[in-house]
């Protein structure tokens, strides 16, 4: 156990101050603690998530994609909004899981919880592998190294297409019901239960993640890099630690969407995807946890009304609400909201 | 007393042709408090950088506690004692002072490779954090945003991160740059109460403070040492005063 006073200060500047009663210690702990309570916006955005169960039950295949593609962005959140590492190359992680999931089905072993389990650590393992020379580089450079491991990932899987069925895409992927129960069936019925619960489930591991001691580590991170190591931190080891489950959590993204679309196309190693996870990121807010998914579910029902309109163009109002909200709600919708909230506050 | 606690042996370093250190030696033994004195550009921070290892020296070693770290990372120094202050700020902007010495002290107790427990249950940490930010009278905004602490409690923080890490050898680089002379009272109760089992090399360019604190200084110009020695023989160093021509060299107290 460490001394009150440690070898700090000198007995007489310790003595000066204040002494401190349990009440005044019980303070601390207690503002700490409130701030990771469930806040009353939580629990009513969870409860919405299963409105499309009984409002919009034909969309619900819509819906699964939503939640497949927010928990993507969750874990891009763990590393831009929390450790400040900007991606252009995440979808490499994403398409690591999705192919070690359809392949598994493919071969036979079409267990679906398994399957993430194993895709979750084929994309951590490479997402370890790729750490070392991700926490060596920041900003521009890691945009660049993002960009290229995720290029050279793709070309891999388009030319080693004995594997990966290259263009054509992995044929013949067949999920089991869950639980040996239930079954996938065409309106997505399963197919959402199954990726909310396993969104939801993630989700409360990176919540409380975010609140631990490694988490406030994180936020050091993106706060000031100069100034952890100055503190003791070894920040290249915070990193790749961050940045392998981010990478394994996009590997549970990917197996999601295969064995939900019981399909593997190259698309999901494509640079498309890492860009548009960055856009739903910013656009809902970074670091907020929350941010990813909402922005997941405006992005992809934008997408969805859009290019019901208009098919060829629906890119052009994208581009306009990423103007719009970069320049209007810098912090994102989030971010927007939360000023909202504290300005409400504020007046009396 | 007579311990060395920390040294340095032949450091040089240069960028291109610019020589900023330039076979530098000291030795600081343990408990002293030396003052860190010399002109704009003299390569204080330099030294400072080179010492703590954010900085690679060109030649020489840095011997701390009778071990060369000379090849250690900056963080690694830091878990040995050896700890340094910014002349800048280098805080955590939307982290508040408390979770700012918080992470510090669980950088040290190892608490942040854990991620699965709330930080809320690290008591321990919490309530050291809170004990020295009470040391620093800074409780009362311990729940504020760095961002939006007054310049002067900034700097107070900054103290307080490096106490976090339980320093043998305190490096600090002008604490008391840019606070208004009313508010430094705080900053220099702080610094006068660090213990004495401590080791401080701090940087200052008020003369006033470097008779206060300092039972010995080094003079550094152009990258060299120039003199070392007590604060009186400092001040009436004929060398010095050169070197100090045109500058105010701050009333030397009587007796």
């Amino acid at each position: 156990m460490i001394p009150k006073s440690g070898i700090r200060f000198s007995e007489e500047i310790m003595r000066q101050q204040s002494p401190m009663t349990d009440q005044a210690l019980a303070a601390p702990r207690d503002y700490l603690q409130a701030q990771i309570r469930w806040q009353w916006g939580e629990i009513v955005f969870w409860l919405a998530t299963l409105l499309p169960f009984v409002l919009t039950p034909s969309y619900l295949v819509l819906a699964s994609q939503i939640a497949i593609t927010a928990l993507f962005a969750l874990s891009l959140d763990l590393i831009l909004g929390f450790c400040g590492i900007v991606s252009l190359g995440h979808a490499a992680y994403f398409g690591v899981g999705a192919y070690t999931a359809g392949l598994l089905s493919k071969w036979g072993f079409g267990e679906p919880l398994s399957g993430l389990v194993l895709a979750a650590l084929a994309a951590g393992i490479f997402g370890y592998l790729s750490s070392f020379i991700i926490a060596r580089f920041r900003h521009l450079a890691l945009i660049m190294l993002t960009l290229g491991l995720a290029l050279l990932l793709q070309e891999i899987a388009n030319s080693a297409s004995w594997l990966t069925g290259g263009s054509d895409g992995l044929q013949g992927i067949h999920t089991w019901p869950i639980f040996g129960r239930f079954r996938f069936d065409l309106y997505g019925y399963t197919a959402y239960t199954y990726s909310l619960a396993l969104l939801f489930v993630v989700f409360l591991v990176a919540r409380r993640l975010i609140h631990s001691p490694f988490g406030l580590a994180l936020r050091g991170i993106r706060e000031n890099t100069t100034r952890m190591p100055a503190i003791g931190a070894a920040i290249r080891g915070h990193i790749r630690t961050i940045y392998t489950i981010a990478a394994a959590i996009a590997g549970i993204a990917g197996a999601l969407l295969a064995q939900t679309t019981e399909t593997v196309s190259l698309e999901v190693l494509g640079f498309q995807r890492s860009a548009d996870v960055l856009v739903m990121l910013i656009l809902g807010g970074t670091g907020r946890l929350y941010g990813g998914l909402i922005g997941a579910a405006v992005y992809m029902i934008a997408r969805d009304q859009f290019s019901g309109l208009n098919p060829q163009f629906w890119y052009f109002w994208i581009g306009l609400i990423l103007i719009a909200v970069v320049m209007l709600l810098p912090g994102g919708i989030l971010g927007g909201l939360s000023r909202l909230a504290s300005r409400a506050k504020d007046k009396p | 007393m007579s311990e060395i606690a920390l040294s340095a042996r032949g450091l040089c370093k240069s960028f291109g042709s610019l020589i900023v250190a330039s076979d530098i030696e000291l030795a600081l033994p343990a408990g002293a408090r030396y003052a860190l004195i010399g002109p704009n550009g003299a390569g204080k921070t330099t030294l400072i950088n080179l010492i703590t290892g954010m900085l690679r020296p060109d030649a020489g070693r840095i011997v701390l506690d009778g071990a060369d770290i000379t090849a250690l990372p900056p963080e690694q120094r830091v878990k040995r004692g050896l700890v340094r202050t910014f002349q800048i700020n280098a805080l955590f902007p939307h982290l508040t002072a408390l979770e700012s010495v918080t992470l510090a002290v669980c950088e040290r107790t190892r608490a942040v490779r854990t991620f699965w427990r709330k930080i809320s249950a690290y008591r321990h940490e919490i309530d050291e954090a809170y004990d020295i930010l009470a040391a620093l009278s800074l409780t009362a905004v311990c729940h504020r945003p760095t961002r939006e602490l007054a310049y002067g409690q900034q700097r107070l923080l900054e103290i307080a991160l490096a106490m976090a890490t339980q320093p043998k050898v305190l490096l600090l680089d002008e604490p008391a740059a840019g606070v208004p002379r009313e508010d430094s009272a705080e900053l220099f109760k702080a610094i006068a109460g660090l213990s004495r089992e401590i080791t401080v090399l701090f940087i200052e360019h008020d003369m006033e403070l470097v008779f206060r604190f300092a039972s010995r200084v080094i003079v550094l110009v152009g990258g060299r040492v120039l003199v070392e020695g007590t604060p009186h023989e400092i001040a009436a160093d004929p060398q010095v005063r050169a070197v100090y021509l045109g500058r105010t060299m701050g009333k030397v107290p009587h007796g």
